[in-house]
């Protein structure tokens, strides 16, 4: 709690740059288009009243970036790399839950569920090799997930025979669209609570210190009686979960598991939330709501993009201009000189009063 | 003792080389053999053998459709021995084509996995008296060295998917139109005829974007033009995931769709469950890519008679939703 006041008081600290960011995004946006962010209420071909417009395109679309971007989150602090297999293990989850719901004769709640249950594990055990790689045998993260960045959409394509199955069912249309009598995006209440259940979870354990101390210095913390290679391979375990739930959100959403186009290069939009988010890429301290606030700026930039009718073709490359501005200006270089020049400017004025 | 063991190193390796050379031999020859014999078998039992040099099913929905139409045409009851290799790699294939050819099949089947290569074994092939077919895929070589090719004509598609729509005679044609990935032979040949009705002001183009057959892309450009307001009554997709994206974007936003719908929705590739949105009136044109060419080839060889023109267009059908039966979603749908 502490802090947090601290914080308060010497401005947004971590996040300012992703707020800024948000902010300039959302003023361009209503200069060019005072309507652009008008939300409407239009009922869904389900016979639901939902909320639609581009700000519920926004947070909707974002959701299974934001979800990646909190375990990518914890991997980044606590190794000090980033895991780049996340989009390939999700198309692997993905296949899973297609294929456990395929397997049963109807799909139901239950279903569902073990459906889930199943995904998790098999995201959980892809994350925990990636983990062990990279905690026990001390492989740098990326080249440890290289393996499965190269392999996983192989993988994903055995377990489903080639094919890209749907699966249609008003329950999996609820979690990848709209459940009746909510207007809200059943994806972005699956955002909201996991963000919690992580709240939940550094409130109730010490994890986010450890993992902390892990990421800043891992001697230290190794003196210090934590277990270092546990808390590497938790932090992609947890990854792993992140990861199944983007993967079922992403097939949900259309009925269809393609385990070629499934979350595609989500892995580079993912680290670049993280690093938006204010988050050293270097590990060590981190703000999950930084990343999550990366997620949305990402996409805000995509959909503002294609209402502008830029080309798709041509959307990766100004998102790149964006993005390098947003990370120049967050560098610790660049803050550094700003800090300096403000501090002249001070001297400057009370020069000034003085005489 | 050094200088001893220097000489026996010697006369190990020029026994060896030796030993390899006489081995050479020996092959060419039984190889020969090998040639005679099969010809001998298939003329007298009847079996005729097909190489299929192939790309492995694993590569599409088309390919495992296409793998298994080839097993089920060239099989033991209709007459035929089949010897399958499936790679994605050229120089694998080549190889495989000329083992084919030393082994000695009576037809070569191929669909190369690049256009260029392939010069010196269909010579040899010629040579040894083997016809050959392409199918799907073109190759770079002499006319003369094979007998015909059998493919698929995208743009083609695209002109019997543009037709159909203009039949569908409306009042304005507000078209959104989600492209493959720029420069596949599909995504050319899909847009061209659409580019040309846009070129000539018969419609209108409201959006034109790649989606590089990623469905959830669809969805976003989809999202993105209904948040804009403007207004559109088509949805071209260039295949079907592509065109399941936009309509989950419609049933998002309470658009209706299909058949009875304010929306005409087309796809292309006829996957079985893309039909059968068809069938239930949720889309309303699925454009055929056919990766059925074994039976067309299979007639030429039975009947014995030389193809009249080098390049056979396999023909190829568009689904329209009100004509649709569930037996063409047998017969023609790929998938399950």
């Amino acid at each position: 709690m502490k802090d947090k006041t601290v914080n308060l008081k010497g401005g947004l600290g971590q996040l300012t740059i992703p707020i800024i960011a948000v902010a300039l995004l959302v003023i361009f946006n209503l200069i060019r288009d005072p309507g652009f962010f008008s939300i409407s209420i239009t009922h869904n071909n389900y016979g639901n009243a939902v909320l639609a417009g581009n700000l519920i395109s926004i947070i909707n679309g974002a959701s299974e970036l934001a979800i990646l971007a909190i375990g990518m989150t914890l991997v980044t602090a606590a190794t000090k790399g980033q895991d780049i297999s996340v989009g390939a293990a999700a198309a692997i989850a993905g296949s899973v839950f297609v294929k456990v719901l395929k397997s049963g004769a109807e799909i139901s709640g239950g279903t569902v569920i073990l459906a889930f249950i199943c995904s998790c594990c098999v995201a959980m055990i892809f994350g925990a090799f990636n983990g062990t790689l990279v905690a026990v045998f001390n492989i740098q993260p990326m080249i440890a997930t290289l393996i499965l960045y190269t392999c996983g959409r192989s993988i994903a394509y055995w377990i489903n025979g080639g094919a890209t199955p749907t699966v249609t069912s008003p329950i999996i249309n609820a979690i990848g669209s709209f459940a009746p009598g909510i207007p809200i995006p059943m994806p972005v209440i699956i955002v909201i609570i996991v963000t919690i259940l992580f709240k939940l979870l550094f409130h109730f354990t010490s994890l986010e210190l450890l993992t902390q101390s892990v990421g800043i210095n891992q001697s230290a913390a190794r003196l210090n009686g934590i277990n270092t290679t546990f808390i590497k391979l938790l932090s992609f375990i947890l990854l792993g979960v992140c990861v199944s739930v983007a993967g079922i959100i992403g097939v949900s959403r259309l009925g269809l598991i393609n385990h070629e186009t499934l979350l595609l290069d989500v892995e580079m939009d993912a680290i670049l939330a993280v690093a938006i988010g204010g988050n050293s890429l270097g590990g060590g301290k981190f703000k999950i709501s930084g990343s999550i606030i990366g997620a949305y700026v990402i996409q805000m930039l995509t959909i503002t993009l294609y209402a502008m009718k830029v080309s798709s073709t041509d959307v990766k490359a100004y998102k790149a201009i964006v993005i390098v501005l947003l990370v120049v200006i967050g560098s610790p270089v660049v803050k550094e000189r700003f800090a300096k020049l403000m501090k002249q400017r001070k001297k400057l004025a009370k020069g000034g009063e003085a005489a | 003792m050094k200088r001893f063991s220097k000489v026996l190193s010697l006369i190990m390796a020029l026994v060896m080389t030796l030993s390899l050379a006489a081995c050479g031999g020996d092959n060419g020859g039984s190889n020969n053999g090998g040639n005679t014999t099969d010809a001998g078998n298939s003329s007298s039992g009847g079996t005729i053998t097909v190489g299929v040099v192939n790309n492995p099913p694993s590569e599409s929905g088309y390919r495992e459709a296409n793998v298994k139409d080839m097993e089920a045409v060239f099989s033991k009851e209709n007459g035929y021995e089949l010897k399958a290799f499936y790679s994605l790699k050229n120089d694998e294939q080549l190889q495989a084509a000329q083992g084919f050819i030393t082994e000695g099949v009576d037809y070569l089947l191929i669909s190369a996995a690049e256009t260029t290569g392939w010069d010196e074994v269909l010579t040899k092939a010629k040579e040894a008296g083997i016809k050959v077919y392409l199918f799907d895929r073109m190759i770079d070589v002499d006319e003369s060295l094979y007998e015909a090719a059998v493919v698929s004509d995208m743009a083609k598609e695209g002109e019997t998917a543009v037709n159909w729509l203009l039949a569908q005679n409306l009042p304005e044609y507000n078209v959104i139109h989600i492209q493959g990935a720029m420069g596949s032979d599909a995504q050319i040949g899909r847009t061209g005829a659409l580019d040309e009705q846009f070129a000539s002001g018969k419609m209108k183009k409201v959006v034109q974007q790649t989606a590089t057959w990623d469905e959830a892309e669809a969805k976003k450009i989809v999202e993105s033009v209904i948040n804009s307001g403007e207004s559109f009554n088509v949805i071209y997709a260039e295949n079907d995931g592509m065109a399941k994206g936009a309509v989950a974007a419609l049933d998002e936003a309470g658009i209706t769709h299909g058949t009875s719908g304010d929306v005409i929705v087309m796809g292309f590739d006829c996957n079985k469950w893309a039909l059968r949105e068809l069938l239930a009136g949720a889309w309303n044109y699925d454009g055929q890519c056919s990766p059925f060419q074994a039976k067309i080839i299979s007639d030429y060889i039975k009947s014995g008679s030389t193809p009249s023109s080098k390049k056979i267009i396999n023909e190829e059908k568009g689904f329209d939703a009100k004509e649709l039966t569930q037996a063409d979603i047998d017969t023609y749908g790929l998938g399950e």
